[in-house]
């Protein structure tokens, strides 16, 4: 029903959509698959008249059509759902569906009429919302029922969804899938942006996939694996394999712990007598659930955080207060947003917040800022940030951009130790492979670097060591190479495993 | 409403005629809220400096002009009075209620109207959810520009009316800035009244009560000085700010710009 040809779409900086060709067909769901930044939301945007398109044509049953706003779209059948609910929240259920909708005696808003249809729908899509409450009243999942609601009651032919299932819980998203399989049964069409694999094997019945604004190839369900599909989906076979690396068999103790005991922010004990040592030339994972004291480890290392007893020793010297030195310590936090960045700053007064102060930039309380930019397009050079100059803003550049500025910030100046606290956390399989290349390293330089994730196969992939936290104790230590995926597993549920 | 009131009087002095003078006047407030419109609207100006610039504007101007409205010497059309007959011989009430002038009549019928018609017609519908989520407007294929224009507008026609009423009600001429500020006041009763018509209007008359209050306590002496019934509007909104009448809700896009490019 509907067909795409040569789509283009240009950025002022990137080509967002390069020549892409893409289908539906009445009755399909037609899954559009890509890492983040691969251009599936511009594509969509796009079709539903939210942007316009530089280059190509647009067909709905054989019939050429220019989509200049979404209303040209919603006439021609076209809803999407997007990633960001389109609802009032501070309006009921039903007036969010009433806006902009036809009534039946205008202009007087038909309440009773539209109710009725509301429950009907609700029955016969089995997508339970109440009318009669408030939006910001709705948990997340009946936000994106409503949204749907919104969609049928419009008859629909062609619905888009971004995204829907990053905001779903495993059984909402099973009710969803029913309702989907319910509308294509119906005649209906859908096409389901995601870059969730075993989704698009579960509910797609032909893939396209995008990759840096190009397309890379469509294929029926039969004939895609999850390895062909991932491989198409990054540019190269992705595994979360062990690292090879380097022996270094010379290690000295880089950062000593004794008897570290520290409170949270609420004042609960959230680390109880932790004694560790990092040592040089070593990846030392913490595994762990979120939230068993590894952010305060973390924060009393780089002295951001004061323990309540202890002392922590990097290089001989106590940490009594927060470390500013940059070739001592690098720390990489678990929030780029909020504690890694200032979003809102450009590139290159990002890279030398930790270093201004110190020449050659600063020159008697002066800072010199032609040198503060060369020095910023030699990091941006030597760690392959995409950006498309140093003076743009950090929230213009890409979550896996973001973190490469956070981390040629703090690891320029060659610092004995690394603190990365999830680093990879929010990112696309292409940036988690750069960044843990980046952490190798700063391994293989001779830095102590502490590995902090709670993805499980992360650990696994980049340690030389591993430490396993609960409830702020450490339940464990075991090599890298030779650690038991159970074991760790049973650690991290709180039980202690004798080696 | 400064300059509602100031057309209000020029043309019932020159015409003499009291509907012309006060559509004038609802006019004249149209044709300044378009310019604000424009600014803050299509140029995407921060709204409040522009609204700044508005008010100043509408001072200056009535301000430059009252010379020429000074030189007219004769009386001006009121508002007339709607006379109830027998009705208003009743003690106390009856010179309370059946002898107002229809200016009060309006206030009182335009408050529930305008409720109906934000609450019960999909105009007053797409009006609400444009203060609240305009790309939510704009994706149920309704034009945000048009609706931001159109309720600024009606702002600036109410406020006109307004303008009208305060020159035209009893005084019949007008003075350098005789709205002494009142427009900011709307918007703290907008706080008070938790951004719900009804209670708008009921927090309105309360303010209108203690206004009432002060004047006649520097006519008859109080106990008390007529400053603090001055007082009453913005203690009361202190204590709405401060969370005394509930959870008050600002529309989520009070004062935001809407840009059609940002995705």
């Amino acid at each position: 029903m509907l067909q795409m040809k040569g789509i283009t779409k240009n950025y002022p900086s990137v080509i967002a959509n390069d020549k892409i060709s893409f289908d539906v067909k009445i009755g399909e769901i037609h899954a559009l698959l890509g890492e983040n930044g691969a251009g599936k939301s511009t594509l969509m945007n796009v079709l539903y008249g939210l942007q316009n398109l530089d280059n190509g044509e647009i067909f709905i049953n054989g019939q050429q059509i220019h989509i200049s706003s979404p209303k040209v779209a919603a006439d021609a059948g076209i809803g999407m759902v997007h990633q960001h609910f389109m609802l009032v929240e501070n309006m009921t259920a039903l007036e969010n569906v009433m806006l902009g909708l036809h009534q039946a005696k205008p202009p007087l808003l038909d309440i009773k009429g539209t109710r009725e249809k509301f429950n009907s729908i609700v029955e016969k899509y089995g997508l339970v919302v109440d009318p009669d409450l408030p939006v910001w009243q709705l948990s997340v999942g009946e936000q994106q029922w409503l949204e749907i609601i919104k969609l049928l009651f419009r008859d629909v032919k062609l619905l888009i969804l971004d995204e829907p299932t990053a905001v779903l819980t495993p059984a909402e998203a099973h009710q969803l899938f029913t309702t989907l399989r319910f509308l294509i049964s119906e005649g209906r069409s859908i096409v389901f942006i995601t870059h969730k694999l075993d989704e698009v094997q579960e509910i797609a019945d032909r893939i396209t996939v995008l990759r840096d604004g190009k397309l890379v190839g469509t294929l029926n369900k039969e004939e895609a694996s999850s390895f062909q599909l991932s491989t198409m989906m990054v540019g190269r076979s992705v595994t979360l394999e062990r690292r090879p690396r380097p022996i270094i068999t010379e290690k000295s103790p880089v950062v000593v712990i004794e008897d570290l005991q520290c409170k949270n922010e609420r004042g609960l004990t959230a680390l109880k007598s932790i004694n560790l040592t990092m040592y040089s030339g070593e990846i030392l994972g913490v595994a762990g659930v979120d939230g068993n004291g590894q952010r305060e480890l973390a924060e009393c290392i780089t002295g951001l955080h004061l323990p309540t007893h202890g002392k922590i020793n990097i290089l001989g010297k106590l940490v009594s207060k927060v470390v500013d030195d940059s070739s001592l310590l690098g720390f990489i936090p678990e929030d780029r947003h909020r504690t890694g960045l200032i979003l809102d700053f450009t590139v290159y007064e990002n890279l030398v917040m930790r270093t201004y102060k110190d020449p050659p930039f600063d020159w008697h309380g002066k800072t010199n800022w032609g040198k503060v930019k060369t020095f910023a397009k030699e990091l941006i050079k030597r760690y392959d940030i995409r950006t498309p100059t140093e003076i743009v803003l950090v929230n213009t550049l890409s979550g896996g951009n973001q973190q490469k500025v956070v981390v040629a910030r703090e690891t320029n100046g060659q610092p004995s130790v690394v603190i990365a606290s999830q680093p990879t956390r929010g990112l696309d399989l292409g940036a988690i492979e750069t960044l843990h290349e980046l952490l190798i390293k700063e391994r293989n330089r001779g830095a102590a670097v502490m590995f902090i994730s709670t993805e499980l196969s992360e650990v696994m992939a980049l340690s030389d060591r591993i430490i396993v936290m609960f409830n702020g104790e450490i339940m464990g230590e075991m090599d890298g190479e030779n650690a038991n995926v159970l074991h760790v597993g049973e650690m991290m549920m709180g039980h202690r495993i004798e080696n | 409403m400064l300059v509602g009131a100031f057309t209000g009087v020029a043309i019932a002095l020159i015409t003499k005629n009291f509907a012309l003078a006060v559509i004038g006047a609802i006019v004249a407030g149209g044709l300044l809220s378009l310019i604000f419109a424009y600014l803050a609207v299509s140029r995407r100006g921060d709204q409040m400096v522009t609204g700044f610039g508005v008010n100043l504007l509408a001072t200056g101007l009535t301000l430059v002009l009252l010379p020429y409205l000074n030189a007219i010497r004769t009386r001006t059309v009121l508002f007339p009075v709607i006379d109830a007959g027998f009705l208003k011989d009743i003690p106390l009430l009856g010179p309370m209620i059946f002898d107002q002038s229809i200016g009060v009549w309006m206030a009182l019928i335009l408050t529930p109207m305008s409720m109906w018609v934000l609450y019960k017609t999909t105009w007053g519908l797409s009006l609400r959810a444009v203060g609240e989520n305009s790309k939510a407007v704009a994706t149920a294929g309704l034009s945000v520009i048009k609706l931001r224009y159109i309720g600024v507008l009606l702002g600036g026609l109410f406020a006109g009316l307004g303008g009208a009423f305060l020159a035209l009600n009893n005084i019949g001429f007008f003075v350098a800035n005789m709205t002494q500020s009142r427009g900011f006041i709307v918007l703290a009763a907008l706080v008070v009244g938790k951004w719900n018509p009804l209670y708008f209007g009921i927090a309105c008359i309360l303010f209108g009560a203690a206004d009432a209050l002060q004047l006649r306590a520097q006519a008859f002496g109080s106990v008390l000085p007529y400053q603090v019934y001055l007082m009453l509007p913005y203690l009361l909104t202190i204590a709405a700010l401060a969370g005394l009448v509930g959870r008050t809700q600002a529309p989520k896009e009070y004062a935001k710009p809407y840009d059609p490019t940002q995705a």
